[in-house]
């Protein structure tokens, strides 16, 4: 179960305790997030809305070991993160974190099949397994036959498929997910959001999103807003009211 | 191996840019390789130098001759093993573009002075017994396509009128020390005397002389020139190797120019490999930090940008090296003798490429830091 307020299980999946980030911009001290909670349970689809500049972005870094927090505590699976050294942190990350990105971030001069290959590379996975592993990836976002494609071969929505291939290839923890249709048609984007919705149910997936479309974070289990720095709930209102707001 | 992949997709991205850095490597290395072989033939004569000889000339200069007479006077002199005379002939085969060193030789001490070169007993005897003989090095032989038993006419002017003086090849002398000199043409000095004007009769053009210890050497040339000095000729005695030097700069600081150039070249090759590297980095920052992003170490980041500058060091260094393992012995060729025989030696090679890796990993080196410490927060945000 979604909790923002401190008061999840331990056994939560995710679990966020006091995050407080501040940066240093023009002199200034700008705390972004302060304080903030969350607990999210496996197989668990979470949408983070809220106005630019709000810490969106910043809250997926922390969750997937970018970014290191000021203070507070961030513990996935029993392993708490916010004190790894990088170098654990990036282990870590190819461990657990799966990440899909609005701009798709696919290595131009490799196909379709290599960009997926990429995080088993860091695996002792030999290349017979790893084929394996690749065309399943693939098979799963629906580009079996594209595989020897490369991203400028492809159009939007087939390259963010590529992208969400990559990053779950590796079955991770979880899945991180910045603007995922940000960049799309809304074609594309339904296409895109009905396949994460399918890793969520289907394949059991934990996906945390960060959205600015209210239709596309309708489609989570639970959309959080940030405001202030820290999580709320958010309701029908408020969804209705920030649509709104952006026409 | 699994990464190969990834690092030649990279290397390949660009491939207008790929080439002509490959290119310049290439030139820069052809180039480094051409300027050391030619150093090395001129500082060829000082390596091989015998430690145990002196060269005596005549203070004024080499032009100037000393009276034969010394030859006696010098090999009483203590520390001295022996002592033998040679004259420079100055003749023209064929075409004055035919150049090669050709000496009037003492038959009777010059295998005891100079024994690095072999001549078979049979045909030093037969060239002792030839007051027209003649013995040439290996090498000018095979360039001129002549052995023995041929009669080479040689047209000299500087003695007197123009003459064509006959001579008949009655042996063909080996260098035995690597590379040593082989190109030479050896006269008998008394066929010379003979045959120039009266002023120039009974004179040696430098003397020779072969020591009992290399350890005397200080002591004998101090010897040998105080011998001579307040006479009509004094000497100058030198070691051979510092003769040899002194022979070689008289050509100008020929090291200096060739390391000045080779290090302009190497500089410049690194500016430019550098700025290549940093530009193709700076083009990928985005994907650097979603290779980091997933899970690639800081330390992989560097080796993949490490990697992509040392295959084009090592391509662009092979391909420079291959060029000059062609084009060094048709240089040498069309040189016609005019420089030392230039000879590539492995060891060089070795050098090259060495030089040429240094040259990749430092060009490397910075952007492949500024990569490896590229946080991906910053990097995401500007993609």
């Amino acid at each position: 179960m979604i909790r923002v307020d401190g008061q999840g299980s331990s056994n939560s999946l995710i679990q966020v305790r006091g995050l407080n980030k501040t940066y240093r911009r023009g002199g200034e001290n700008i705390q972004v997030l302060q304080g903030l909670n969350l607990d999210v349970d496996k197989g668990d689809f979470v949408a983070f809305m809220g106005p630019s500049g709000s810490g969106k972005t910043t809250l997926l870094n922390l969750l997937g070991g970018l970014d290191v927090p000021t203070s507070g505590t961030i513990s996935v699976d029993g392993d708490e993160i916010t004190h790894m050294s990088s170098s654990k942190l990036t282990q870590w990350r190819a461990r657990h974190v799966g990440f899909v990105f609005q701009m798709y971030n696919l290595i131009p001069v490799l196909t379709a099949y290599q960009n997926v290959e990429l995080p088993l590379l860091l695996t002792k996975l030999s290349s017979a397994d790893r084929r394996k592993h690749v065309e399943t990836a693939l098979s799963v976002v629906g580009l079996a036959d594209r595989m020897h494609h490369y991203p400028r071969q492809l159009s939007g929505g087939q390259e963010q498929r590529v992208t969400i291939a990559r990053a779950i290839v590796s079955d991770p923890t979880f899945l991180l997910c910045d603007e995922p249709t940000g960049d799309l048609d809304r074609k594309s984007a339904t296409e895109i959001m009905l396949l994460i919705e399918q890793l969520v149910e289907k394949h059991g997936k934990t996906v945390l999103m960060v959205t600015h479309d209210p239709v596309v974070a309708a489609r989570a289990h639970i959309t959080l807003h940030l405001e202030k720095g820290v999580l709320v709930e958010g309701s029908a209102e408020r969804l209705a009211a920030m649509a709104g707001g952006a026409a | 191996m699994k990464f190969a992949r990834l690092i030649l997709a990279n290397l390949f991205r660009k491939k207008v840019r790929l080439i002509l850095t490959i290119g310049s490597f290439a030139v820069a290395l052809f180039l480094f390789t051409f300027l050391a072989v030619v150093k090395s033939a001129f500082s060829r004569g000082e390596e091989i130098a015998g430690a145990d000889r002196l060269v005596v000339i005549n203070r004024t200069g080499l032009i100037q001759v000393l009276p034969l007479s010394y030859d006696d006077k010098i090999a009483a002199i203590p520390g001295v093993k022996a002592v033998t005379h040679n004259h420079w002939f100055g003749g023209v085969y064929q075409d004055e573009r035919n150049f090669f060193p050709q000496f009037a030789i003492d038959i009777e001490n010059h295998r005891k002075v100079m024994t690095e070169f072999k001549v078979p007993d049979d045909q030093w005897n037969n060239f002792v017994k030839d007051q027209q003989g003649a013995v040439v090095g290996a090498l000018l032989a095979k360039r001129f396509g002549w052995k023995t038993g041929d009669r080479i006419p040689l047209k000299n002017a500087l003695y007197g009128a123009t003459k064509t003086w006959e001579f008949n090849i009655d042996g063909i002398y080996h260098n035995e020390k690597p590379g040593g000199d082989e190109s030479q043409f050896w006269l008998q000095w008394k066929y010379f005397d003979e045959n120039v004007p009266p002023v120039m009769k009974s004179t040696a053009g430098w003397y020779v002389v072969k020591l009992n210890s290399a350890d005397d050497a200080v002591n004998v040339a101090k010897a040998i020139d105080e011998k001579f000095a307040n006479s009509s000729n004094e000497t100058k005695t030198e070691t051979e190797s510092a003769f040899a030097a002194g022979f070689a700069k008289q050509l100008g600081n020929i090291e200096f120019l060739i390391l000045t150039i080779g290090g302009v070249v190497f500089f410049t090759l690194l500016l430019v490999t550098g700025n290549t590297m940093a530009i193709s980095v700076r083009e990928r920052t985005g994907e650097l930090a979603v290779l980091k992003a997933i899970g690639f170490s800081d330390r992989a980041v560097l080796f993949f940008v490490l990697a992509e500058s040392l295959l084009i060091a090592l391509i662009g260094g092979a391909l420079g090296l291959g060029f000059a393992i062609l084009a060094i012995p048709v240089v040498g060729a069309a040189l016609n003798g005019l420089l030392p025989p230039l000879l590539l030696s492995v060891s060089l090679l070795a050098l090259g490429l060495v030089f040429a890796l240094l040259v990749g990993a430092a060009s490397g080196l910075l952007p492949g830091l500024g990569a490896m410490r590229l946080r991906v927060v910053d990097a995401l945000r500007r993609v």
